[in-house]
């Protein structure tokens, strides 16, 4: 059994009633909505107290009708003004008086049937089928079974959107993370069980802290790869919150989930193995705690010549396909972050002694110099002169000139 | 039958042995350091690299990088003081999407927090703690007990844990201990081409030293 409403202008406020009574509910146009009450008898008696439970509920002037079926009640509906129920079995009889122009025919179908002399359901429905049939085709049938209230099909429900957000008002203002934690785990349960639900995963969970005297208090958790582990969660959460807590006590908590599809590996036979994501990005965030946001990472090397150019990326280490050539070992340098100051004796334009936090002592061998620029139209352009020195001691290192300002530095050791 | 009992035991306890030699390796990247090591370094055992500046730890170690990374392993560098070179790693062939670079900016407390988690968390092949530039002293403050929970760690995930220092500090925990000494640079013209270096093992029983040498990249380092 369907129920519709119809009334112009109002589809709020009908579908703000439509949901009290039914979460299948139909769009119909701009001004109707058809739902689902198979049931409700039981709860609020036969049709007609239905009916009135319903039109007592919506508040306005609408049209109420009640059907065996969607379509016969939407017609309902729209052709009879009040409270209408349309008994099951006898749609043709009470829908035979409504105009034949609520069936929404074609426009050709509708100038045939006006040629006819059709005016209202009653009439088309006593057109024999098959003359239908051939005269309109499909449609025409499809048509005539409408206007026999005898339609069958099934109710399109809308979808609600996606949200999954969580919030939670507190009593008083908690200003200690602990307690803050129990909250934090109840919301992100709720909200890691819906996604769960729907077999959705998030990778950004966005967590809103109203403080008491004070503005929000925000925390964005990234996540590289999909996950709907609440543990994870309140465990990155309170890592952020403990390295950047809140200016002062909470009073509301809104955590807010963005959908996606989860993550789907298929796992290799001969693959290596590799960290599991979700217990990764929890390691890493521990980490990151530990040591500081831009500390932990993939290095991605830049395309500039610009010595030590690189930026750091999150880990998300994907299949890799494996090489069967075997690289020489090469020599690699060791950087020192920043470059040491070094105090350089020169001979014959030449380092010929050096002293530094690192490096000490003669230069036994000074390979160079080697002239690199670059980013002049930058505020931090480089200009200098690089030497590669052994020095007596033993030891091979990089070292720089700055040309601009003739200061020496040791950038890194060979090793 | 005291004597079939003694014997039965002796054959259990040589098989001990034998199961504690036979551990997975994973290569060098180093045909001659293979050699020297039996096929690579142990998975699941903790092993040191010491040696002076300029001695060939790093390349090594990125050799060892790229070897692994070519395996598809997931590796995992933690540097005590924020000296890896990303451009000398890839020149070495090491996939950096592959490699967790953790910098620790030269806090060795933070460095062996860092390795413990990454240790215990398991899936990385191979994890690396730098600290060829930390102080000697810093380092011999690291307790027995610290090296000997990262080598529990190395064996329950089966992760290749390999620490770089100037001098051996981990003694029984570790499976290896590699010693490597700079022999000469490699000048030609005004170009540096290469270090030769020589590696020693120091628990081992089947091969004492080998060479390698590491080679410049073409192109800018």
């Amino acid at each position: 059994m369907y129920a519709c409403l119809h009334a112009s202008g109002n589809l709020p406020l009908l579908l703000e009633c439509a949901r009290f009574f039914s979460p299948h509910i139909e769009e119909i146009g701009e001004d109707a909505i058809v739902f689902d009450v198979r049931g409700l008898t039981s709860l609020y008696g036969p049709p007609p107290q239905l009916a009135r439970e319903i039109d007592r509920r919506v508040g306005i002037n609408a049209n109420i009708a009640i059907a065996a079926n969607p379509d016969a009640a939407i017609h309902a509906a729209r052709g009879f003004r009040g409270m209408t129920v349309v008994e099951p079995g006898r749609e043709a009889e009470a829908l035979a008086r409504l105009p034949i122009n609520l069936l929404c025919a074609s426009p050709e179908v509708a100038e045939l049937l006006d040629l006819w002399g059709i005016r209202t359901f009653g009439d088309f429905a006593k057109l024999p089928p098959l003359g239908v049939a051939a005269r309109l085709g499909d449609e025409g049938v499809c048509l005539q079974r409408l206007a026999r209230g005898e339609g069958n099909r099934q109710l399109r429900p809308l979808e609600d959107p996606l949200q999954f957000e969580e919030e939670l008002e507190l009593e008083y203002p908690v200003d200690l993370l602990e307690p803050l934690s129990f909250i934090l785990a109840r919301l992100l349960n709720e909200v890691c069980r819906r996604l769960d639900a729907r077999s959705l995963a998030t990778n950004e969970i966005r967590l809103r802290l109203t403080l008491e005297k004070a503005s929000d208090h925000t925390v964005v958790l990234r996540l590289p790869v999909p996950m709907r582990d609440a543990a994870a969660f309140l465990k990155m959460l309170q890592l952020e919150l403990t390295g950047r807590p809140p200016a002062a006590p909470v009073l509301k908590a809104h955590i807010a989930a963005e959908p996606v599809k989860p993550r789907r590996t298929q796992q290799g036979l001969f693959l290596a193995m590799s960290p599991e994501p979700e217990k990764l990005e929890l390691t890493i965030a521990r980490i990151r705690h530990l040591l500081g946001p831009d500390k932990v990472g993939v290095a991605e090397v830049m395309d500039t010549h610009r010595p030590d150019s690189f930026a750091l990326r999150a880990f998300s280490p994907g299949v890799s396909i494996s090489t069967t050539n075997r690289p020489t070992p090469r020599l690699s340098l060791r950087r020192f972050r920043p470059a040491k100051y070094a105090q350089v004796i020169l001979d014959r334009e030449r380092p010929a002694r050096i002293s530094s936090p690192v490096a000490n002592g003669s230069v036994a061998v000074a390979k160079g110099p080697w002239r690199t620029s670059g980013d002049w139209w930058r505020t931090d352009p480089w200009n200098r002169d690089e030497w590669d020195i052994e020095i007596a001691s033993g030891g091979l290192y990089r070292l720089y000139c700055e040309l601009d300002s003739r200061r020496w530095f040791v950038e890194g050791s060979y090793d | 039958m005291a004597n079939t009992g003694t014997a039965l035991q002796l054959r259990e306890i040589a098989s001990g042995f034998q199961k504690h030699e036979e551990k997975p390796r994973l290569s060098t990247g180093i045909p001659a350091l293979d050699r020297l090591t039996s096929g690579g370094i142990a998975r699941g055992a903790l092993t040191e690299i010491c040696g002076p500046v300029s001695s060939g730890r790093t390349s090594f170690l990125f050799a060892l990088l790229a070897a692994a990374t070519r395996q598809g392993e997931c590796c995992a560098w933690i540097d005590a003081t924020g000296a890896f070179d990303p451009l000398s790693a890839s020149n070495a062939g090491a996939d950096l999407a592959r490699i967790l670079w953790v910098n620790c900016s030269g806090n060795t407390e933070h460095a062996l927090k860092a390795v413990d988690l990454l240790t215990q968390g398991g899936g990385f092949g191979l994890v690396v703690l730098d600290m060829a530039d930390t102080p000697d002293l810093d380092v011999r403050r690291i307790s027995l007990a610290s090296w000997f929970r990262l080598r529990h760690a190395a064996e329950r995930t089966g992760a290749a844990l390999v620490v770089a220092e100037t001098k051996i500090n981990a003694r029984s925990c570790s499976s290896l201990q590699l010693e490597l000494k700079r022999k000469r640079p490699v000048w030609t013209g005004k170009l540096l081409r290469g270090i030769e270096a020589e590696a020693e093992s120091r628990k081992h029983y089947h091969a004492q030293s080998a060479e390698f040498t590491a080679v410049c990249h073409e192109g800018v380092n």
